[in-house]
């Protein structure tokens, strides 16, 4: 057992609901108690869905504890595929139903005989695998089935499009902008004159899988979502991918310059150097920015970078690599990614933090006190305590990261709204920090924001008033060395002379 | 007139397949570990159950909750750890860190597959690390959402101390009397000056049901009026407070779905039930107050005319609601109540959902609906036990009502369909009871009214592109 109070990724049956309820007319149906279909409220709420969510429950009672589903969960099947004609159900099992050891691979078996549509069991095991390995697995597993059952009725297309052609796979519901990623990632393409074969799962439907080969290759812009698709693909096909998040200027280049590479390989002559040179000087404003004198004054800044691999890792490197920021900690939740997460940042950050527990961060942000924070709602939770800004950059997410204007973190676009979003961040902070020097809107009595270690020591007037003029986000550590300088150094008193003294010796 | 009618029309009941959606049970604690200020709650589950908290509770979760899961990993699963050592490790975890006056364990669907003994755990654990330790299996096999309280304090029924009990020396101890005398003294200074009726001469009652602070205030003061002293509530405070329950002493709920506490004070505390409705409206508070008099065998004071004046005070909110329709798909038991209310506002009621429908215990409860729908002259709606949510949804489209009480999971997609819709969550936490709070309930009936009336000319309220496939 681990006492737990927050957790980053959800249980495996949310991956599994996310890529069902990404693709258009699948159904859902979950083997679960009362009360387990939150996912629907979640889709309805965050995503603000018109549709009703194609998810529903065979509900597992006391009667199916006592007996088995028996007929239940065939009922159900058969039932929801008479009621809406899907193209395919999903049985997604839930941690509850996996301890029962009930033989759901029978029930579908069973159902595929009454039921027009096609039906699979989502093959993840919840005591293993979080919400983002089971999306990862379960796109995959779809899109095997639909490509070995057009196999076998000998209806796979096996020619290449005329054109250059990509798919793009790993959008989905709820996941971080994805929908704006999407818009932003096909126009990147029609700049490059590629055409989009297919986007998966996002809004396709499952009779289009079959065309994936059609496509010259397949970009994976998430390192959750999609890899494991898009090996199957390789593996089957030879289809190449390019797994490079195009997140950022420098990283957006080496994505097209791939993709470049894939394409003249298989007999396209592309050269986009041109079309890169032009959008990272002049349609993008992010290099401009970087060049400009606002970007200077964050120079050295201290940032501390949390979420899932590709937003942090790629965060990581747009912060040290193209603004000059100091990034002291960058890290990831994603645990059982740690070794491609260590070798993306290795070289841009001075720590790395591999961890599932929110209070290990917590008390990182704590330590470093960075200027500013990105991170994910529990990162921002965190800097909000100790007035610190913060950046969302990564599941899991509120209401407000799902945005109704255009938000794509991707592509050129992506690359101004990140410039907006740091920047945003850490103005913020120095303009709390001036106000806060010039003694603030009003003269209030509060000199400082973090507690102090206990009371032992006593501050004179004038010490704290010089205490005051020392910027907010570095006044607790000022604090924190004087009073440890001066228990050292036995003075009970601190006046303006013990500051100095402090500030000589140790450089607060 | 309607004098030849009446008899021959019944509510009618149905119970369909149980396909609806609601919170899960352990959503309870949300509200109880705010209510009960020095307990712990530890969730036993999984994944599935932390996510749904943090989740459902939003912010909260942020603000340092006095809960946590009890999170099973694989080990816990397949008995290759010990469920007894794990519990401890963790309470004493949460005993160093928190240091709380109860834990209180939420049995979820996992314990009760792999079958864990939770309640044979509990007393030697609380023997060996010193804290109560309250069981309630708050899962979902067995209970839907506001359920999961009843569960709680159908546990805490046995731990309420008789008076026997606190002239023990022993037990005065074990329950921090001191604490306790101190908090007496206050509460009885505070009290004085507001008593201004002179008490009746009237057997001990508690009340039982869990509301905010003020409800409290508001509910014991309205007892008060009457000459009636409110002997302590089930859950109070804090957990060292719980009420004296003694044989014999009355018993009355608050709220519709706390079946199980009460069959719990009346079988294993030989309490008497005071069967009345609910004090949700002005018309249910009356009735509430009334039931509770005559029981007392005393002649209630000025109801009618405060009844009265509440009504006069909403007529802004019922003028919106007269004649209009609403539909509860239903998720929380508050169902019966405020639909009874709703009626007697002048609206009418084709269907009520219910998670669960205790006859008895709701019996005075639905006596009122039936008669308030014949003194209305309003149809009597059709209630239909475990709903399910894709045939209500087709009868929606059909009955197209003004307003449809729902769960979060589909009240955007009837907007989207241009079904005014309120979320049924927020009347859980909202403060719906006694005379003075039928004005929240109404501000929230007639919010999404209000509101689409203000858009009404824009020519949008419709807003899918094909109608919906049912």
């Amino acid at each position: 057992m681990k006492l737990a109070y927050w957790m980053y990724a959800g249980p495996a049956h949310i991956g599994t609901l996310r890529i069902a309820s990404s693709f258009k007319n699948v159904h859902a149906i979950m083997h679960a108690p009362l009360g387990d279909d939150y996912f629907n409220v979640m889709r309805s709420m965050l995503e603000r869905e018109r549709d009703f969510t194609p998810v529903t429950t065979s509900v597992v009672d006391r009667h199916v504890l006592a007996q088995g589903s028996q007929e239940k969960v065939v009922d159900n099947i058969v039932r929801k595929d008479h009621e809406e004609t899907p193209d395919l159900i999903v049985l997604t099992p839930t941690c509850t139903s996996s301890i029962l050891q009930e033989d759901l691979q029978n029930f579908v078996e069973r159902a595929s005989l009454d039921a027009q549509c096609d039906v699979l069991l989502a093959d993840v095991n919840h005591y293993r695998v979080n919400e983002l390995q089971a999306a990862d697995r379960t796109l995959q597993q779809i899109v095997q089935f639909y490509i070995e059952k057009a196999q076998k009725k000998g209806e796979l297309p096996t020619e290449k499009t005329d054109n250059p052609s990509v798919n793009i796979i790993g959008m989905t519901t709820l996941g971080f902008h994805n929908n704006h990623d999407r818009t932003e990632l096909v126009k990147l393409m029609g700049d490059l004159g590629i055409d989009v074969n297919l986007v998966l799962p996002d809004k396709a439907s499952v009779d289009q899988i079959k065309q994936l080969p059609r496509a010259w290759f397949n970009l994976v812009p998430y390192r959750e979502v999609g890899p494991a698709t898009a090996t199957y693909l390789q593996e089957t096909f030879d289809q190449p991918t390019v797994d490079i998040t195009p997140m950022g200027i420098v990283e957006t280049a080496r994505c097209i310059r791939v993709i470049q590479k894939v394409l003249n390989a298989q007999g396209a002559t592309v050269d986009y150097e041109a079309f890169i040179d032009e959008q990272t000087r002049f349609v993008s404003n992010a290099a401009w920015f970087s060049r400009s004198i606002d970007c200077q004054n964050l120079t050295g800044k201290k940032a501390v970078v949390f979420g899932d691999s590709t937003h942090a890792a790629a965060m990581t490197k747009i912060l040290t690599r193209e603004m000059g920021i100091h990034v002291v900690l960058a890290g990831t939740y994603c645990k059982y990614d740690e070794a491609w997460f260590r070798e993306q940042v290795g070289e841009y950050c001075d720590e790395i933090l591999i961890s599932e527990d929110h209070g290990a961060i917590a008390d990182k942000i704590a330590t470093i006190e960075p200027a500013a924070i990105f991170g994910t709602q529990m990162e921002r939770h965190v800097g909000k305590r100790l007035d610190i800004p913060c950046g969302v950059i990564a599941a899991p997410i509120h209401i407000q990261n799902f945005p109704v204007g255009y938000r794509p973190f991707l592509g050129y676009e992506g690359s101004n709204q990140l410039v907006d979003l740091i920047y945003n961040s850490f103005t913020l902070g120095m303009e709390d920090h001036l106000l806060e020097i010039f003694g603030g809107h009003d003269t209030k009595e509060v000199i400082t924001k973090t507690v102090s270690a206990n009371g032992d020591l006593n501050w004179t007037t004038d010490a704290l008033t010089e205490l005051k003029r020392v910027p907010g986000f570095v006044r607790g550590k000022v604090k924190r060395n004087t009073e440890k300088f001066a228990r050292d150094h036995g003075h009970s008193n601190i006046d303006v002379e013990v500051m100095y003294a402090a500030k000589e010796a140790v450089g607060a | 007139m309607t004098l030849a009618k009446p008899q021959t029309q019944n509510l009618e009941f149905d119970c369909d397949t149980g396909n609806y959606h609601t919170f899960c049970p352990i959503s309870c604690v949300a509200w109880l570990y705010q209510k009960i200020e020095d307990s712990f709650f530890l969730v036993i589950g999984t994944k599935t159950c932390g996510y749904f908290l943090q989740n459902a509770m939003g912010v909260m979760i942020f603000a340092e909750p006095r809960y946590a899961m009890a999170e099973l990993e694989e080990g816990d699963i397949s008995a290759q750890l010990s469920d007894y050592a794990e519990l401890k490790r963790l309470c004493e975890q949460i005993k160093r860190d928190r240091n709380p006056s109860v834990i209180v364990f939420i049995g979820t669907c996992t314990t009760e597959i792999i079958k864990m003994d939770l309640e044979g755990l509990a007393p030697s654990l609380e023997a060996e690390i010193g804290i109560p330790i309250v069981v309630a299996r708050a899962n979902g096999l067995d209970y839907a959402f506001t359920q999961g309280e009843d569960t709680v304090l159908a546990a805490m029924v046995q731990r309420c101390p008789t008076s026997a009990d606190l002239d023990s020396p022993a037990e005065k101890e074990e329950r921090n009397s001191i604490q306790k005398l101190l908090n007496f003294g206050r509460q009885k200074a505070e009290e004085t000056p507001a008593i201004t009726t002179e008490m009746k001469d009237h057997p001990n009652l508690v009340i039982f049901g869990s509301v905010p602070d003020p409800i409290v205030t508001q509910m014991t003061l309205e007892l008060k009026k009457q000459g009636i002293q409110v002997g302590g509530w089930l859950p109070a405070k804090r957990y060292t407070e719980l009420p004296v329950l003694d044989e014999g002493d009355y018993v009355v709920g608050i709220n519709p779905f706390l079946s199980r506490t009460a069959t719990g004070l009346m079988r294993r505390r030989k309490c008497k039930l005071i069967g009345a409705p609910f004090p949700i409206g002005p018309d249910g508070t009356r009735a509430w107050v009334e039931k509770i008099c005559s029981v007392f065998g005393i002649e209630p004071q000025g109801l009618a005319d405060r009844e009265a004046k509440i009504w006069a005070s909403l007529e802004e909110y019922l003028a919106i609601v007269r004649g209009k329709s609403v539909y509860f798909m239903g998720d929380n038991l508050l169902e019966i109540s405020l639909a009874r209310f709703l009626v007697r506002c002048g609206m009418t009621v084709p269907e009520i959902g219910i998670p669960y429908m205790d006859k008895r215990y709701q019996a005075a409860e639905l006596a009122l609906l039936e008669k308030t729908c014949h003194e209305m002259a309003a149809p009597l709606p059709k209630i239909i036990e475990k709903p399910d949510n894709y045939t209500q949804i087709h009868r929606i489209q059909q009955l197209q009502p003004d307003l449809v009480i729902t769960g979060m999971a589909h009240a955007n997609p009837l907007e989207a369909r241009g079904i005014n819709t309120k979320w049924s969550v927020e009347f859980t936490f909202a403060q719906i009871h006694g005379f003075a709070n039928a004005r929240d309930i109404l501000e929230l009936v007639t919010r999404p009214l209000r509101r689409n009336n203000s858009l009404r000319d824009l020519g949008w309220d419709k807003l899918i592109q094909e109608e919906v496939n049912v």
